[in-house]
């Protein structure tokens, strides 16, 4: 839909952005720009008051310490990342920014003051992954229960968590206990690179027509 | 003079007009709202954690139990993340049946919206109304899928089967006689798409009924209208999307906006709102069945005279037929490998998303090459919605804090993931 002015949007984003821009990549149509995470906060104004994204669409954490562990590429940044997507309803357009936070300070400014809907999705993200966002004036925990321990969506967080809860009759109330959940893998993750070149949609390629040959 | 203080109130996380398990913690002013304070996550589940260790396919089942009340929606997003990223697309008549099931839960979820939002604030019957055609609808999920409300009924490269040709019937029971079965089968005596077509024959009149109870009826409006104001700035800048968008006043439908699947050839309006209040966003969702209806007869004709196939003729991600499975080792091969690893999506990101009932539903897949996704991120609209629940409830009396949830059309599995 938009893919053709994407290298123009580049074009017209680099000088407002300066040296805050780090790289920018566009894939499947989509434009992906790696901001500085110690002036994120300026390049959002930027990019909502000089070009128009006038909408915080989603805001996420990302762990990138078991990027590409099964034989692929390993992610050669830093382990967390931040990505905002904005939307600019004039335009029409959409971009993705990455904020890349090293694993000893996992912390960047907060956007809240650019857009207000950052707000729930900063709290959800210090909650799940443990990224600090200065200047969010109610930084608690939001999705996880009531005195949680741990960032879950971290990946060297087990899938089944830490503790387990339950009703214990002696006690008459609700204790917490470790996990008796072993864990398990039922389908094992696993890379392959040899079956990405398909090109389906064309007639006579795809496997059902090997099979009838 | 007696001194009155601000003092702090609990609402839910049991409460019928708390939609779900939200806990709300007031602050109040006498009988005025000061501050609230959403406390959430009571029904996370982890979804996107879990969803990064399974294979794609298997995903598409938690997809449904996000957004409980517009299941195949959620799932449009999910396959349409893989899809991009696997650079295929479905054939034309899995598109079209796509479009028709989205619309189709449209009316699902506003339907259950509706009901659910009048009967918050004080109208039984609209619920009655809603339900029944819910259940019609409820039977055609059916009727493709098997189940009822958790379909997994879309697939990366297409749907998971045609459409029947004949549309389930109602055994005899003890509690109807040969008559009246014979009556309640009338309907659905022919397929699925007769079925469906003598729905949108009937539902506009349905619609006026609704209209007839609620659109001038005075309790109605005094309970909704300049209630939860939301300008359209800043709406923009809270992350509005969907009906709380367009009931400020903002014109944009992804439908029309950035066109997937087949809207661009299809013909519907796009209604907004002027004041931005409940009563507003109540008369859009309202015109939205109507636009919805529209769409499904355009696809149900559409579909009646383009048979064809509905899912990608390839099998290392489509599963081959099986009766093909049965007798040929190739295709035994594959429906083995599809089924015990899956299918590997190349790495790199994507963000796809779709005009879900409730606002703009998107997926934000990271793939590192794998059979499992890296990561996905659920953009959910109704998360935004609800962060602003204290915004919008400031200054409002109590009762009117059950309109402005209704107004949200809030649903926790969504929320909550």
């Amino acid at each position: 839909m938009i893919h053709h002015n994407m290298n123009q949007l580049v074009l017209t984003l680099d000088p407002m952005l300066g040296n805050t821009l780090l790289s920018h990549q566009i894939n499947l149509g989509e434009l992906t720009l790696e901001i500085d995470a110690r002036h994120i906060r300026g390049a959002c104004e930027t990019l909502r008051d000089q070009a128009g994204f006038d909408q915080l669409t989603d805001l996420c954490g990302v762990d990138y310490s078991g990027y590409g562990a099964e034989d692929g590429d390993p992610w050669n940044g830093e382990r967390f990342a931040v990505v905002y997507h904005l939307i600019s309803y004039h335009h029409n357009l959409r971009i993705r920014l990455r904020a890349q936070l090293p694993e000893s300070d996992p912390s960047i400014d907060s956007v809240i003051e650019v857009w207000p809907a950052a707000d729930w999705f900063e709290r959800e993200t210090f909650d799940l992954y443990g990224i600090i966002f200065h200047g969010h004036p109610d930084l608690r925990r939001l999705l996880t229960d009531y005195g949680f321990i741990g960032h879950p969506f971290r990946k060297d967080f087990p899938l089944s968590g830490q503790v387990e809860m339950r009703y214990d009759e002696e006690q008459g109330r609700v204790v917490y206990q470790p996990v008796t959940i072993e864990p398990r893998i039922l389908v094992p993750r696993t890379i392959r690179k040899d079956v990405f070149k398909r090109s389906n949609n064309e007639p006579g390629h795809s496997a059902a027509a090997e099979d009838n040959a | 003079m007696a001194e009155i203080r601000n003092y702090t109130m609990n609402f839910g996380p049991q409460h019928p007009a708390a939609h779900g398990v939200l806990r709300v913690i007031m602050e109040m002013d006498g009988e005025v709202i000061e501050r609230c304070d959403p406390h959430i996550g009571l029904l996370h589940r982890g979804t996107e954690k879990l969803a990064e260790s399974k294979p794609f396919n298997q995903s598409i089942g938690y997809m449904d139990r996000l957004d409980y009340v517009s299941m195949m929606c959620n799932e449009h997003a999910y396959v349409m993340a893989i899809e991009k990223m696997l650079g295929i697309t479905p054939p034309i008549r899995a598109q079209y049946i796509r479009v028709m099931f989205d619309e189709i839960t449209r009316i699902l979820n506003h339907c259950m919206w509706l009901g659910a939002h009048g009967l918050d604030i004080g109208a039984m019957t609209i619920f009655l109304y809603c339900f029944r055609e819910r259940e019609d609808l409820m039977d055609c999920y059916e009727a493709v899928s098997g189940a009822r409300m958790h379909a997994t009924y879309y697939r990366p490269g297409g749907v998971y089967r045609d459409l029947p040709e004949q549309m389930p019937q109602y055994d005899k029971t003890e509690r109807f006689t040969d008559e009246e079965t014979k009556q309640r089968n009338q309907e659905r005596s022919g397929s699925l798409l007769d079925f469906i077509d003598a729905f949108t024959q009937r539902f506009p009149g349905y619609v006026d009924e609704y209209e007839t109870l609620l659109s001038d009826n005075r309790i109605w409006k005094q309970r909704t209208v300049d209630i939860g104001i939301v300008t359209p700035e800043r709406a923009k800048a809270l992350g509005f999307t969907g009906p709380m968008l367009r009931g400020s006043g903002i014109e944009w439908d992804l439908r029309r906006k950035q066109p997937y699947e087949v809207y661009d050839q299809l013909d519907f309006d796009i209604p907004v709102g002027t004041n931005g209040d409940s009563y507003d966003r109540y008369l859009v969702r309202v015109e939205e069945m109507r636009q919805s209806n529209r769409i499904i007869k355009q696809c149900v004709s559409w579909l009646r005279s383009n048979p064809g196939s509905v899912m990608i003729d390839d099998h290392k991600l489509a599963p081959p037929s099986r009766e093909h499975m049965k007798g040929d080792m190739e295709s035994l091969i594959h429906h083995f490998k599809l089924f015990t690893e899956g299918y590997c999506v190349p790495a790199g990101e994507t963000y796809a998303a779709i005009e879900h009932p409730k606002g703009e539903f998107g997926i934000y897949l990271i793939s590192d090459g794998a059979n499992k996704p890296y990561r996905i991120k659920i953009r959910a609209p109704g998360y935004a919605h609800l962060a602003a629940l204290n915004e919008m409830s400031k200054g409002h009396m109590l009762a009117d804090m059950v309109a402005i949830i209704g107004t949200q059309d809030i649903v926790f599995g969504e929320i909550d993931r």
